[in-house]
């Protein structure tokens, strides 16, 4: 008898497997020699002598390391609180209100900065800072760089948030107005614990995207606002060490966590 | 026809609904009119898309009216919101709260009217009682069968006792022996609570088992309320006659009215005596409506009021349906109960067709 199977699997196309590996390859081969050779004991990025931890010692050590990530970690969860907030705001004002004419042009605004080329967006409000410092005589410090990644992460923020408001069944929020709960109530009660999971990913996805950001940074960092993505990036212009790989573990080791984090927290609310 | 306004629980007063403007215009309810007595378990009867849930969401404030008023015990809530109505809804999904157990969902309302936590949990406990779900209080919703999740939309509709019920074809997702079931537990449920139901469903078995008076819709227009008997006998316009039951059309002319009844000569040369719905007048042509069950098939001796062939009998189990031709050319269905003795007919056999005192009906239309 003919075996059945669905008409198009692809798996079972020639040379699917073959195109799979090799994709899976380019994609994570250099990251996991990078990662390997954070363990190198020698001096020499591509030249192995050993297992050690010795660079990962070197790197904690590091003051400049610590000064880059307590930065990198100021901003990042401030942008990440800022922007979540923002986003929630507005996917909740964008799918809960009655269509207005504007909603369109209004949800192409929240997320056209996914559009626009980061180096544009990097030099714009670069120009703006710059304006702000020139006219007003007003700086921010790191300030500013809160303010540009709070900004540009709200689109990423907003997307996850805005699906879960979108799938939720309409007929829940019915169902508390009808059993008496005034629309903050039933905001509170129904909306909000069925909105987490959706903000737990909008943050994930913001957190990550401010803590490894590294064009509109380079830009709008004023002196002494070294990020980790710009610290390694000024590493590599030196001799190169095994301690980069060691701070590119950390940081890869940081955004898993993150990412895992709000995953399971998502899922265990379900 | 008027209820004293003091007495109807719910009375709906010339209420319209329009969706979309221009070329989109919809009319979902025309100038709907109906009394809803207290305590009375009262059903909205007719097909997909008559406007049933549009009238439902207007009782319950999801939506308002386009015109006309919406009294509850006199006092018009067309305007208040969801929240501010004693009204509460059993949703066709059930609409539970997922984040919460059987317990939490059912607290709710007590909840969000703030009454005190010790009154809300034993208010929970009786409630669970009621619909018999004592041992699944601490449950998900999710993890609850879909006749136990039913079970628990009613309870949390029921526990703050409000004025009015509301429920949109509850029984629909369910299978046949469950819905069987859930039928029974509802009449117990409205007659131990006492609280006025009001029921939407397009299983016209279904409303003439549980209803104490239907209305029955069309196209955004109610044709015609009342009890189950009387929607049943007494049919008065060719929709409700034909949505509900089966039954027999023939035409006519109309020879005298007599208050109630007039006397039509049929196309198939008998003239009967039929019923004529209230306050109405019929003259010339005119359309009377003869269940199958008021009718009896038997050997023609010229006295029966009509004279035909039959030419399909179709055995059911229970009864036997007859199709019979008449001489004028109209086909007739009578439906007969199986019962030993009674005389059996074939195709083609000559037959004659007696008709019940009092089972033909004038139709309005
Ligand atoms: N929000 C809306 N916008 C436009 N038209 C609507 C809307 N809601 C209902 N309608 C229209 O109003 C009419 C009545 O709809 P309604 O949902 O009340 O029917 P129903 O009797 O409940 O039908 P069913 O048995 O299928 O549930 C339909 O023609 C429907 O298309
Ligand atoms: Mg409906």
């Amino acid at each position: 008898m003919a075996k059945t199977r669905a008409p198009l699997d692809t798996k079972e196309q020639p040379g699917f497997r073959g195109v799979a590996l090799f994709c899976l390859f380019v994609l994570y081969a250099p990251i996991l020699i990078l990662m390997i050779f954070s363990f190198n004991s020698g001096s020499i990025v591509t030249h192995w002598e050993g297992v050690s931890l010795h660079w990962y010692g070197t790197a904690i050590a590091n003051d400049d390391f610590h000064s880059a990530a307590k930065n990198t970690m100021i901003i990042a969860i401030t942008a990440t609180i800022v922007s979540t907030v923002t986003a929630t705001l507005a996917a909740i004002g964008m799918t809960r209100v009655k269509p207005w004419k504007g909603l369109m042009t209004a949800f192409m605004v929240i997320n056209l900065p996914l559009m626009v080329p980061e180096i544009v967006t990097a030099i714009a409000t670069l120009s703006f800072f710059a304006l702000v410092a020139g006219k007003l005589g007003i700086n921010l410090g790191i300030g500013n760089l809160i303010i540009a990644h709070s900004v540009f992460c709200i689109p990423f923020a907003y997307m996850p948030i805005r699906a879960r408001l979108e799938d939720m069944d309409l007929t829940l929020e019915q169902a508390a107005a009808d059993l008496y709960a005034t629309p903050w109530h039933a905001f509170r009660r129904v909306t909000l614990p069925l909105l987490v999971p959706g903000i737990l990913s909008g943050m994930a996805l913001a957190f990550i995207v401010s803590f490894d950001d590294f064009t509109i940074t380079q830009l709008v960092a004023g002196p002494g606002q070294t990020t980790l993505p710009l610290y390694i990036w000024n590493q590599i212009r030196r001799p190169m060490t095994p301690e980069i790989n060691a701070i590119s573990t950390i940081l890869l080791m940081v955004s898993i966590i993150v990412v895992a984090i709000s995953f399971l927290i998502a899922r265990k609310r379900r | 026809m008027r209820d004293e306004p003091d007495t109807s629980a719910i009375a709906i007063r010339q209420v319209s609904k329009v969706f979309g403007t221009g070329e989109d215009r919809v009319t979902a309810l025309a100038e709907v009119e109906i009394d809803i007595r207290a305590n009375e378990f009262f059903t909205l009867l007719g097909p997909s898309g008559c406007g049933k849930t549009t009238l439902l969401r207007l009782i319950a404030g999801f939506d308002y009216p386009t015109t006309g008023e919406i009294r509850l015990y006199g006092e018009d809530i067309a305007r208040l919101p969801p929240y501010k109505r004693p009204i509460n809804t059993v949703f066709q999904n059930y609409a539970l709260f997922p984040h919460m157990t059987v317990g939490q969902n059912i607290g709710f309302g007590l909840e969000m009217l703030g009454r005190p936590k010790a009154e809300t949990a034993a208010r929970v406990d009786t409630m669970l009682k009621l619909v018999r779900m004592e041992e699944l209080k601490n449950r998900k919703t999710s993890q609850i069968s879909g006749g136990q999740q039913q079970r628990v939309a009613l309870a949390r509709a029921l526990a703050p006792q409000p004025k009015v019920l509301l429920l949109d074809e509850p029984l629909s997702a369910l299978d046949y022996k469950l819905r069987k079931e859930m039928q029974l537990e509802l009449k117990r449920l409205q007659h131990e609570t006492g609280i006025t139901f009001i029921f939407v469903t397009h299983d016209q078995e279904e409303a003439l088992t549980m209803s104490d008076r239907i209305a029955v819709m069309s196209k955004g227009h109610v044709l015609q309320i009342g009890s189950a008997h009387e929607i049943y006998d007494k049919p008065s316009e060719r929709f409700v006659a034909n949505f509900i039951g089966e039954t027999n059309f023939l035409e006519g002319e109309v020879l005298a009215v007599d208050g109630a009844s007039a006397s039509v000569r049929l196309g198939a040369g008998a003239t009967v005596s039929a019923g004529v719905p209230d306050g109405f007048a019929p003259k010339g042509r005119a359309t009377v409506v003869i269940r199958p069950e008021h009718a009896e098939v038997v050997a023609p001796s010229g006295a029966e009021a009509f004279a035909g062939t039959v030419s399909n009998v179709v055995y059911f189990g229970t009864d036997t349906h007859y199709y019979v031709t008449l001489d004028g050319g109209e086909e007739f269905m009578v439906r007969r109960q199986n019962s030993r003795g009674a005389q059996v007919f074939d195709t083609g056999a000559r037959v004659g067709v007696r008709v019940d005192d009092g089972a033909a009906r004038v139709l309005r239309d």
